[in-house]
This record gives structure tokens, C-alpha cells and sequence, in this order.
């Protein structure tokens, strides 16, 4: 071996690889964000192009008798305007139902209603105008005479069915779903204690920051449509543009640029999206639509209203025998293309009592339509009603047999060597680590230390709670989510990682970026499979002509599915770089290595080569290289989960707070979460994905309620008047992890961006019930405003 | 167009304009249809959200309820011109540091007010500085970590005065 | 959503605002802050004919002390009140209030003029006016007349000026050193309207209470005094029995409709509490 000295000057010794995997990123592809230089939908210019509003009904339920478009024609700017007759033309209708929720039923659903408005705000003409504020300005010129209809928007009063919204169908119900586990009722009949609660929660909605938007531009000449639009999930929209548009599938190109929060909503197919791109083929032009956030309020889709009783059977000991749970849920008059509008309300029957090794379990779920806006899946999906009652009925058997809430948790969560595990709801577990966290919370938090706070405050009159809440996550999803029931939704992703010739990575991936950092993950995951550092790597995403094709965002998927694909892609182009390298060199690849964007000596460590001279004689000097040697510097891997339905993870929560017992105000003090999603790409992240739906999950609980009157009308449907999380009434919340990866990939990552969200506001409810609990007062109407605080305590 | 428009001259990030303005036009609209600048942006356009925070005269203001016309004579800056001028610098590089944006869409907006409050409350506590920020939405960080980047700018800006840290 | 469409004029004298009223009559609105017609106009709630601009106007600036009364200028913005020591010394009430104000970016534009002139039930700075029984100063093309707090705020976003009149500058009295003053609010969320606010004004002699003045905010459709519990505080100390005549008094005096906030129970009972503790507090302070 030559002595150092010796060695020629250019032959340095290369450190090892960096491992980005597991380290805290900042994410500098997105500092143009920082910079005012994104590009988001409503930033996006085309020549020619249109502004399109809707003309929508003020009424919940009303047939449209006459409606006459031609004094608003002759306004100043408009370029036309059409009826839902004109648009169905170009636009067939679509119905919400997939095969495996059985009996699940739906009336069909128009991108412009034609005749009859199910909800106010549901669009009936579409105005297009030079300028938006002038297809404003002729919206007061469109005259409709209307037939006012029954309307039915209490949940009872639907499932009663004395209104009946779409009379063909019979009834009001959407689905229905029953379960109960072998000999339910007499293993129930052994308990010594059971407790009953009835649960409601308020529905609420996404409220990204960025309205919802598209801009749709249809080439006659190509018969092409592009089509602009922050959706979380751009091939299944290509695919539904093909499919209700009639244009083929590989003319359809849907890109998605910044998008400013989506949490669910933009996931969804809009029918004012779908009358937009309809309206671009009909005028052969660039035609955009940017909702604005009165428009947002009244039909993005809204979520999570239900009334749930549920029973918690136990033994004196407090060992939990059995659930019974009965859900019901109010939707829109429509179930949601193509996810439906039941999965919500099957998720909570998938998942609640999830965290504990019960073997007995009845559920009962009812999802019945309403003259109000529509619902569907938005960040967490069922997990916090799932979560809260979970978690809220097992701290009042805790406190039925005077058991501490921690210790009855200890008592009753799954071991954490119990593994693979098969639910009584059928959903089956890989491998959890709930005590662990449970450990990992009692710590963090110091339990013991806030307990006697808490003692010591009480004395004085000062009331504060401690609230826990185990929970389980869906993520990682297989097609047994939709895939299965005929849904032609993507459950797999694709990534194609390629070397350029000065050296760089380039990664085009399915999966898409909404803020989270789904890019800045990638970059990382591939410098560390290529060997490169990451500032060399670039990931473009949302483009279904460029990017592969796949499943895009949704159900915690990205990290997880996507990784596993940027992965498995980065070896393989680091298997052929080396290939290449050791056909320049004339050596075995065997013995080379790529660190940090330097081909070595395995061995030796001696740098051999920069990659650029790899990109240089590949691309530009072939003729350089043995005859039969062809150089593939760019691969494409494709992963789905196969083994497991979904990759559930788990975590905790704890919430402590101080209720005000004079004015009901809650002052939320602090927060925890200990999480466990395997491995973790990115920690900071993650820990702010968890904070944000922390956060987000604090809104439904205790701030946000779309308020709807008797008659359908909404009544909050601002932001003065809508209530969303500001940064002074949140707490500081700690985090804190537990590394269980998934076997089901290399990687090892599951997901995590619903986890915050479905946890806090069970931890939230009972905290504010552990406050309250001395003086005999208990919450359970969501959100936990002043008003119900008081009533709980009899001070109105 | 039948709209009412009237001239105004102003600047906007140092640059002139002089123009026939649509008299209803809000201030950030003509920013982002007529000048191009979309880093301002439009999440409510009643005054709620803070994202179409922009700086006239100094002073920062919500774009939407201002109107273009009422611009006339004035200074306006955006959040390019913050950026280009190398203002926003510090703040920048703390919400990088910190991950104090996810989706971005506030950050502009968001980023006016730290600026404000590093200009004129230099000792805000963590409380103060979550009541300053209490006008600008964010739903994706939380706040935590926003606050964690003013507040190390300011902790910044605190030692390098002299004070003992 | 846009704004419809208006005619604008930037007035330069009061003369030009007062021929621009005189022509146009209810079409016309004043353009001050803008921070609430703005809004109104982006939401499409208001369709007037033509703005007019008032914001170049000098003489409707400025905070002024002149022996027992601080004159307050209409274009005054929130953030020049909170940061002004004149307010900070002679109006405490005033000085109290203003951090609860909207926001930031809100305040550098809001004027003191536009928030009394719209009257907003559940605004802050009404309330405080009425409390301290403030003169406001209007003006028309005839001349100037002076209407005191009591009798300016008559209904839901009606109040006694004249479409051909301006509001110009309100006094507010200089606070005395036998004077203790408590505003309080309850809000979801820092700078939302109130839930149920209150301003208090009382003068000791000792420690009994000679006069007394409470105003409330969210409380009506307008901001109202509580006269029945301002009489039972009068001549009475600061004490627990002298706390619940006066939350007895409040029974007679405040017939809340309930908002998408609270019904009329719940705001009923925390303008209790806040009497309470707004009481408590004057009591302990000895500023």
C-alpha cells in the first residue's frame, strides 16, 4: 500500500457516504416559497384566457322553473355563459359508489346542475367573462325563478325519511354497515361495569389558504387538454377528465405547480372543476376558475358530522370485554366522486377501540344525506371521531372504577409483542409499539409532576385537566382502499431517478407536494441511494406527462410508498453508475463505490472519478466505451404495499389545560404527542407535520362549526365568522418518536401526516373532562365552546 | 371595459408606475394581474387571512382592503422587493432553518409582520410574538415553529446589540 | 369576491367632501381606513355609487390635549392611539382598549373616525366613547355641531349624523386621578369582535364610588350603558355586596339576542363575570 505522501495529488480519500435518511433537512427547494417566487394556481397566466364564476343556488333545495342566462350575456367582458344542459353535453354525470361498501348508493351528480340545486351554493350556470370581477358584475343579471323543495338537514330527521332528497332511491341513506364479532352479546353480558356516552361532533372543512382553483386549457388542434389544478392526485384526474370529457386518457396532461394546503380537500373531484375543463373544450380556450373563500366555505367539501353512542363493557379489574358503537353520520346529497362519501363512517367503524386487545366488537353505521354541502375525506378520515370516543369512554370507565387514566391505557393497549395482530374489525396489525409510547409520553410530559400540579392548582379554586389519547393510523395504504371496489385510483407510485451529464440527479416522482416536504423527502432518500450529496439532487413532481404514473397524496402515503420507489430507483442507477465508471476505468464495478458524487476505490477509498466525467463519457462519448456496453442512466421503480391492507401506525397524545369554570374559556397549555411511523426520513418535517395536524385537529375540537339553519342556509360562511386555529390561542407542543419500521419495505417508513389530527382532539375532550371532573360537568359536543362548557357546569 | 378608472403614479419595489388604475380594484389584484408580482396573495379578500399583506409607505397593511388608487403617491413594497432588497434576509433564513412555512401560502404575509416585529418589538416574549402573528392564518405549521424563527431573531439581534447573553 | 363598481374622489378640503355629499346623498360613503367598507365592498354588501377618499384631509389628524379633554382627530389611526403617550396618560380606558383592536396590519390603517362612525355593537372603541360619555364632533357644509357618546349611538349601524354629515374629531375626557377605569373583553381568539366586552369608568371619593359609568359591548345592537347597575354602584364601596347589586342590575339592563358566538344565557352571564372581576380590579389598583 503506497504510503499517503506518495500517492498521486488527485487521489483523495473520500469520507463515507452521507446518510441523509434520518436527518433534518432544510428543505431549500422550497425556499422560493420564502421568496414570493412560487407559482401557485390563481398565479398562472395563459393567453386568451377566461375567468369563469358560477351562478349558485341560494336555496338548500329548490327545482330550477325557469332560468334565463341572456340579459347576463349582454354584460361588459362576458364571452358566454351556460346552463347545466349545455355543460351535460360536454360532461357526463358520475355517482359516487365503489363495490366494497356494500349497498352503498348515490344519484347521479352533474358538473352544473341541470334542473334541481341539492345545497346552497351548488352551481346552476357558469358565467365566463374577460375579467373575474366582471363575471361577477353579470352573476346580478342572471334571472331564475325557483321551486322551493322540503329541506331536510337534521341527521335524525334524514334517516327518519320524511324528506326524502332523490325519491328514486327511496330513503335517505347512502350506506349502512353492521358488524359484530362471534357471541357479542353474551361475552358483553359478562361485564361487571359498562358505560354509555353519547358523542357528537360538529361538521367542519379544510380551510386551506389557497382557495381551490384550476385552469383548464383544451387544444382543438391536438385534441389536447391541459389542465392546471392543485389536486392532490393528478393521473386519477387525468382519468376522470378522459373518462366524463371523452377525451383519451394519454391526451390529458395534469400539472400540478404550488399548492397552498390541501389536507384532503383538493384530493376530491369538484363538479365547478369538472364544468371549468368542459368549458375550456366547448369555447376552445384557457378558461380559469379560482374560488374565492366565500365560494370555499359553501362547497369545499366539508367533513366529520356525526352522533355516536357508544358502550365500553369492562371488568371490575378494568379489563376492557367489549365496544358497541352506533355512528351517524350526515353527508351531502350527494356521496363524493370517486372516493365516496362513505369511507369516513367506515373508518370509524374500522377503527374504533383500536388501540386496545378487546375481542369483542358491534358497530352499527348509518350515513344518511342531507341538504347541506357536500363531505368527504379530509385530513385523518374518521380517526378523530374514531379516536375521541375510543379514548373518551375508556377515561369514563377509568373513572367509573376509580382507576387512573394512564394506568387503565396500561392495562388494556395491545402488547407490544403481540404482533401480527388481527383487530376485531378485521383490520390487521403488523407491529405497534403502544407501550413504548405510553413510556416514551409518561416521561415526557412528567406525568406524575403534572398530576400533583394539577392537586395543588384544585385547592385553590384553579382547574386544570390532563386529557390522554392512544390512537392507531391508517397509512401506506394498498388498493384494498378503493382499488378494490372498482375505483380507478392508483395505490402504487413510481419514481424515475436519472443521471445528468454535469453530474446531477434528477427524480420524477407520482407522488406530489401540498407544503409537507414530499420533495425535500426524495431528495434525500435518493442521495443517500445514489450516493450523491443532496444538494445535487433535484425532484420535479404533478406532472402525469412527465412523472410516472401513480397514486399522488393521500392517506399518509407519500413518504412511505413514494420513498420506497426513490429508493429502490437510486440503487439501481448507483449499481449503473458504477457500471459505467468501471467500463471507463476498465475495472470490476464490484470494487468501485459512489460517495458524495465521487466514484472510489471500494477499498481504498481513493477518489476515482467525479460523476460528471461518468455523465460526460455516457452521454457524449460512447464511442470511448466496450462495444457491447450500453449505458442506462436512467431507472424507473415502482412500489405498493402487498403484504398488509394498510400500514397502521400508532402513537399518543396528551393535552393539559386550564378551564376558566366562570367563563368556560379553555386556555390549552400544552401538548404532546409520541409517534410512531417507523423510520424517519426527515425529522424536523415530521415533527411539524405532526404539529400542524395537532393544530388542525385542535380546530375541530374546540373552535370551527359550519352552522347551518333549518332551512340549509349557512350561516358562518366567512372567515370572520368561521373560526380557524390563530397562533394565540395554541400551545407549544413536544413530540417525541418511537422507530418501529415497516418490513413490508426497505425503507421502513410509514406514514405520518394524519396523526396529529386524529389524536388531538380525543386528548383535547379529555383533558377538558378532567378539569371539569370535580365539579360533575362533562363535555361531549364538539367543538368545546365557552357556551357548552357552561351548560356542562349548570352556570346557564 | 365600463369600470371607472383614474391615474395614479406611485413606486412599487422602487420601480414607477403610472397608470390608468380600475378605481375598485384592490391593491393587491393590480400588484398580481397588472404588475405580475403574485408573491402577494389572496386567501379571504376580507381582511382576515393576512395573506395579501403588503408595505406602503412602510408601514404594513392588508393589500385587499386597500385600493390600488389609494396607492397614488405612495411606496409600495412586496414581498419580492423585501426580498431582493435583502430585508427579509435574516427572517428568511430562520423560517428556513426552523421549517416556519410548509405550503408557503402565508409566508409572505407572514413574513411582513416578523419583519414589523423586528423592527418595532425587539423584545417580544414567545406570548407576545404569538399575539403579533395573531393576524395571519397559517394552517399547516401550527405556529410553533414561526414563532421559533422570529423568536431566534430577535434572541439574534438581542446579542448582537451588546446585550450579555 | 370583487368589488363592484364605484366613482372615486380623492377629497383635498372638507368643502370638497361636503359638494360631493350634497350631490350624490346616500350613494356617497366616506372612504377613511377602509378596513370595514373595504370588506363590505369585497363581499359585494354595499353598493355605493361613489367613494369618497378623506384620507388626504390634514386637519382630521392629530391627538391633541387641550386642558381636560384630548381631542382625537377622525383619520387618527388604532396604531397611532396605542403608541400615543398623550393617550397613554390622560385616557386609560382608551389605552386599554386599543391592544384589543383587530391586528397589526389592521390598525395601521383603521381610524378612530371610521370605527365610531360605523358604530359597530362589538367593536371596542363605541363602547369606550360611551363610556366616557366623549363628544363627537360632526361636521356639514352649514358648520359644526358637538353630540355627546349617550346620544350618538341609536341602532344597528345607525347613528345620529346626517348623510351630509362627517364625522371629524371626538374629546375625550382627561382622566383624574380619583378615577379608575377597566375595559375587558371576552374573544374566541385575540382581535375577533367581542363575545362580550365592557368599558368601566367610576370616580372615588375615598372608597366609595361617586359616579359611575359602564358601557357594553356585543350586548345589543348597539353599544349600550348599564344604567341599572351604574345606580347601584353609586355611593356604595367596592365590596362583594356592592358586586352582585350591580350583577343584579345587569338583569334589568342587558336583553342580549343571542349571536353565532353565544345565545343571550351565555352572554348574559359573562357580563356578570366581567363586571365582577372588572370591579375587583379597580378596587385592588390604585391608578
Amino acid at each position: 500500500m503506497n504510503a499517503p505522501h506518495e500517492l498521486p495529488l488527485q487521489a483523495e480519500v473520500v469520507a463515507t457516504q452521507e446518510n441523509y435518511v434520518g436527518q433534518s433537512v432544510p428543505r431549500s427547494g422550497a425556499k422560493k416559497l420564502l421568496e414570493g417566487r412560487g407559482t401557485y394556481l390563481d398565479d398562472l397566466r395563459l393567453p386568451r384566457l377566461v375567468h369563469v364564476v358560477y351562478f349558485r343556488s341560494p336555496h338548500a333545495h329548490a327545482v330550477i322553473k325557469q332560468l334565463d342566462l341572456s340579459q347576463a350575456r349582454k354584460q361588459p367582458g362576458v364571452v358566454a355563459v351556460f346552463d347545466g344542459h349545455e355543460v351535460a353535453k360536454f360532461c357526463t354525470p358520475w355517482v359516487g359508489v365503489l363495490g366494497h361498501l356494500k349497498g352503498i348508493r348515490s344519484a347521479p351528480q352533474y358538473a352544473i346542475a341541470p334542473e334541481r340545486a341539492c345545497w346552497q351554493g351548488e352551481a346552476v350556470a357558469a358565467i365566463v367573462a374577460q375579467t373575474r370581477r366582471q363575471a361577477e358584475d353579470a352573476l346580478d343579471h342572471v334571472l331564475v325563478d325557483w321551486d322551493l323543495l322540503p329541506v331536510v338537514t337534521d341527521m335524525e330527521a334524514s334517516l327518519a325519511g320524511n324528506v326524502v332528497i332523490h325519491p328514486d332511491l327511496g330513503d335517505n341513506k347512502c350506506f349502512s354497515r353492521e358488524l359484530i364479532t362471534e357471541n357479542f352479546e353474551a361475552e358483553f353480558a359478562k361485564a361487571d361495569v359498562v358505560v354509555e356516552k353519547v358523542y357528537e361532533f360538529s361538521r367542519h372543512t379544510g380551510v386551506t389558504n389557497e382557495p381551490r382553483g384550476i385552469l383548464a386549457d383544451y387544444n382543438p388542434a391536438e385534441n389536447l387538454l391541459t389542465v392546471y389544478q392543485g389536486t392532490q392526485t393528478p393521473n386519477m384526474m387525468q382519468d376522470i377528465f378522459s373518462r366524463h370529457l371523452g377525451i383519451p386518457e394519454s391526451n390529458v396532461r395534469v400539472i400540478c405547480k404550488d399548492v397552498g394546503g390541501s389536507f384532503g380537500i383538493k384530493v376530491h373531484v369538484y363538479p365547478d372543476e369538472m364544468a371549468t375543463a368542459a368549458i375550456s373544450v366547448m369555447l376552445k380556450r384557457p378558461v380559469k376558475f379560482s374560488a374565492d373563500r366565500i365560494e370555499s366555505f359553501l362547497t369545499d367539501i366539508h367533513a366529520r358530522e356525526h352522533k355516536v353512542k357508544i358502550k365500553l363493557a369492562c371488568t371490575h379489574q378494568g379489563d376492557i370485554i367489549a365496544f358497541d358503537m352506533n355512528d351517524l353520520t350526515g353527508i351531502g346529497p350527494y356521496s363524493v366522486y370517486p372516493r365516496t362519501s362513505g369511507i369516513e363512517g367506515n373508518q370509524v367503524v374500522n377503527l374504533t377501540g383500536g388501540p386496545y386487545k378487546h375481542k369483542h366488537y358491534k358497530a352499527k353505521l348509518d350515513v344518511v344525506f342531507t341538504n347541506k354541502n357536500v363531505t368527504c375525506q379530509y385530513r385523518a378520515v374518521g380517526h378523530p371521531i374514531a379516536m375521541a370516543i375510543t379514548e373518551g369512554i375508556v377515561d369514563e370507565a377509568a373513572r367509573k372504577i376509580g382507576m387512573d387514566p394512564a394506568e387503565f391505557r396500561r392495562r388494556n393497549l395491545i402488547a407490544d409483542d403481540a404482533y401480527p395482530y388481527t383487530f376485531p374489525s378485521g383490520v390487521k396489525f403488523e407491529k405497534l409499539s403502544h407501550h413504548q409510547c405510553l413510556d416514551q409520553l409518561m416521561t415526557l410530559m412528567d406525568y406524575k409532576g403534572l398530576r400533583q400540579e394539577q392537586a395543588n392548582l384544585r385547592a385553590k379554586g384553579i382547574y386544570r385537566g390532563i386529557g390522554l389519547a392512544a390512537m392507531i393510523e391508517v397509512t401506506n395504504p394498498s388498493p384494498a382502499f378503493y382499488g378494490v371496489g372498482g375505483a380507478r385510483i392508483s395505490a402504487q407510485d413510481g419514481a424515475t431517478i436519472r443521471l445528468d451529464p454535469a453530474g446531477m440527479v434528477n427524480v420524477l416522482v407520482s407522488v406530489t407536494e401540498q407544503g409537507q416536504g414530499t420533495e425535500a423527502v426524495f431528495t434525500q432518500i435518493a442521495a443517500t441511494a445514489v450516493g450523491v450529496k443532496v444538494e445535487n439532487v433535484r425532484v420535479i413532481t404533478g406532472d402525469t406527462a412527465i412523472t410516472p404514473y401513480g397514486g399522488g397524496t393521500w392517506a399518509s402515503r407519500g413518504a412511505g410508498i413514494g420513498g420506497e420507489a426513490v429508493l429502490q430507483a437510486g440503487k439501481v442507477l448507483r449499481k449503473h453508475i458504477l457500471d459505467v465508471a468501471a467500463a471507463i476505468l476498465k475495472v470490476e464495478s464490484a470494487t468501485l463505490d459512489l460517495v458524495n458524487g465521487v466514484v472510489v476505490d471500494k477499498l481504498s477509498g481513493q477518489e476515482q472519478m467525479p460523476l460528471s466525467e461518468v455523465g460526460r463519457v455516457a452521454y457524449f462519448r460512447p464511442d470511448t466505451l466496450p462495444m457491447n456496453f450500453q449505458s442506462e442512466l436512467t431507472v424507473t421503480r415502482h412500489y405498493t404495499p402487498r403484504e398488509y391492507g394498510f400500514t397502521f401506525t400508532n402513537g399518543i397524545q396528551a393535552s393539559y389545560v386550564e378551564v376558566d369554570t366562570e367563563t368556560g374559556f379553555v386556555k390549552l397549555l400544552k401538548h404532546w404527542c409520541v409517534e410512531d411511523c417507523g423510520t424517519i426520513i426527515n425529522p424536523m418535517l415530521v415533527d411539524e407535520q405532526i404539529r400542524g395536524g395537532i393544530v388542525q385537529g385542535i380546530g375541530g375540537a374546540m373552535f370551527e362549526e359550519c352552522m347551518y339553519s333549518e332551512d340549509g342556509q349557512l350561516l358562518n360562511g366567512s372567515m370572520a365568522d368561521y373560526l380557524v386555529p390563530m397562533a394565540g390561542e395554541m400551545p407549544d407542543m413536544v413530540i417525541g418518536h418511537v422507530q418501529t419500521p415497516t418490513k413490508t419495505s426497505e425503507l421502513g417508513a410509514k406514514g405520518v401526516g394524519e396523526a396529529g389530527t386524529a389524536g388531538a382532539p380525543g386528548a383535547v375532550m379529555n383533558a377538558i373532562n378532567d378539569a371539569l371532573a370535580p365539579l360533575n360537568a362533562n363535555v361531549s359536543v364538539q367543538p368545546f365552546t365557552p357556551q357548552r362548557v357552561l351548560a356542562a357546569l349548570g352556570k346557564i | 371595459m365600463s369600470e371607472h378608472c383614474m391615474h395614479a403614479q406611485f413606486t412599487v419595489n422602487g420601480e414607477t408606475v403610472d397608470a390608468q388604475v380600475p378605481v375598485r380594484m384592490h391593491l393587491v389584484d393590480y400588484l398580481r394581474d397588472e404588475l405580475g408580482l403574485t408573491g402577494s396573495h389572496l386567501g379571504c379578500e376580507h381582511g382576515v387571512c393576512g395573506a395579501c399583506q403588503v408595505m406602503v409607505d412602510g408601514q404594513v397593511v392588508r393589500g385587499c382592503l386597500t385600493l390600488a388608487i389609494q396607492a397614488n403617491g405612495k411606496q409600495v413594497q412586496t414581498i419580492e422587493g423585501l426580498t431582493e432588497s435583502r430585508e427579509l434576509q435574516q427572517l428568511q433564513a430562520a423560517f428556513l432553518e426552523h421549517n416556519a412555512f410548509q405550503c408557503g401560502f402565508c409566508s409572505s404575509g407572514m413574513l411582513l409582520t416578523a419583519l414589523e416585529i423586528t423592527k418595532h418589538h425587539k423584545k417580544a416574549t414567545r406570548e407576545e410574538i404569538r399575539e403579533l402573528i395573531s393576524g395571519n392564518y397559517c394552517r399547516c405549521t401550527g405556529y410553533q415553529a414561526i414563532v421559533n424563527a422570529i423568536e431566534s431573531v430577535l434572541v439574534k439581534s438581542t446579542s448582537k446589540s451588546g446585550a450579555k447573553v | 369576491m370583487k368589488s363592484p363598481d364605484f366613482s372615486y374622489l380623492k377629497a383635498q378640503t372638507m368643502a370638497d367632501v361636503f359638494a360631493a355629499l350634497q350631490t350624490h346623498g346616500d350613494a356617497a360613503q366616506i372612504l377613511a381606513g377602509g378596513q370595514s367598507l373595504l370588506a363590505m365592498l369585497n363581499l359585494r354588501m354595499t353598493n355605493p355609487k361613489i367613494l369618497i377618499d378623506i384620507c388626504g384631509i390634514e386637519s382630521l389628524k392629530g391627538i391633541q390635549k387641550t386642558g381636560n379633554v384630548v381631542r382625537i382627530g377622525a383619520l387618527t389611526t388604532h396604531q397611532e392611539v396605542l403608541s400615543s403617550s398623550v393617550v397613554q396618560a390622560h385616557v386609560p380606558l382608551l389605552a386599554q382598549a386599543v391592544p384589543y383592536v383587530a391586528h397589526l396590519a389592521i390598525r395601521n390603517k383603521g381610524t378612530m373616525g371610521g370605527s365610531l362612525a360605523l358604530g359597530d355593537p362589538a367593536a371596542e372603541y363605541p363602547a369606550v366613547a360611551l363610556a366616557l360619555n366623549a363628544t363627537l364632533i360632526i361636521q356639514s357644509a352649514t358648520g359644526e355641531r358637538r353630540v355627546k357618546a349617550t346620544e350618538f349611538f341609536i341602532s344597528l349601524y345607525r347613528t345620529a349624523m346626517q348623510a351630509h354629515e362627517v364625522l371629524i374629531a371626538v374629546e375625550f375626557p382627561v382622566a383624574t386621578s380619583n378615577q379608575r377605569f377597566v375595559f375587558s373583553e371576552l374573544a374566541r381568539r385575540k382581535g375577533d369582535y367581542a363575545m362580550v366586552g365592557m368599558a368601566l369608568a367610576i370616580s372615588l371619593e375615598g372608597p366609595t364610588i361617586r359616579e359611575a359609568s359602564l358601557a357594553f359591548m356585543a350586548m345589543d345592537n348597539r353599544p349600550i350603558l348599564a344604567p341599572h347597575a351604574m345606580q347601584a354602584m353609586v355611593g356604595q364601596p367596592i365590596n362583594q355586596q356592592t358586586i352582585s347589586q350591580a350583577q343584579t342590575g345587569l338583569d334589568a339592563d342587558l336583553n342580549p339576542a343571542g349571536d353565532l358566538l353565544a345565545n343571550a344565557a351565555t352572554k348574559k352571564h359573562l357580563s356578570r363575570i366581567l363586571l365582577s372581576r372588572a370591579l375587583m380590579q379597580a378596587g385592588a389598583s390604585h391608578v
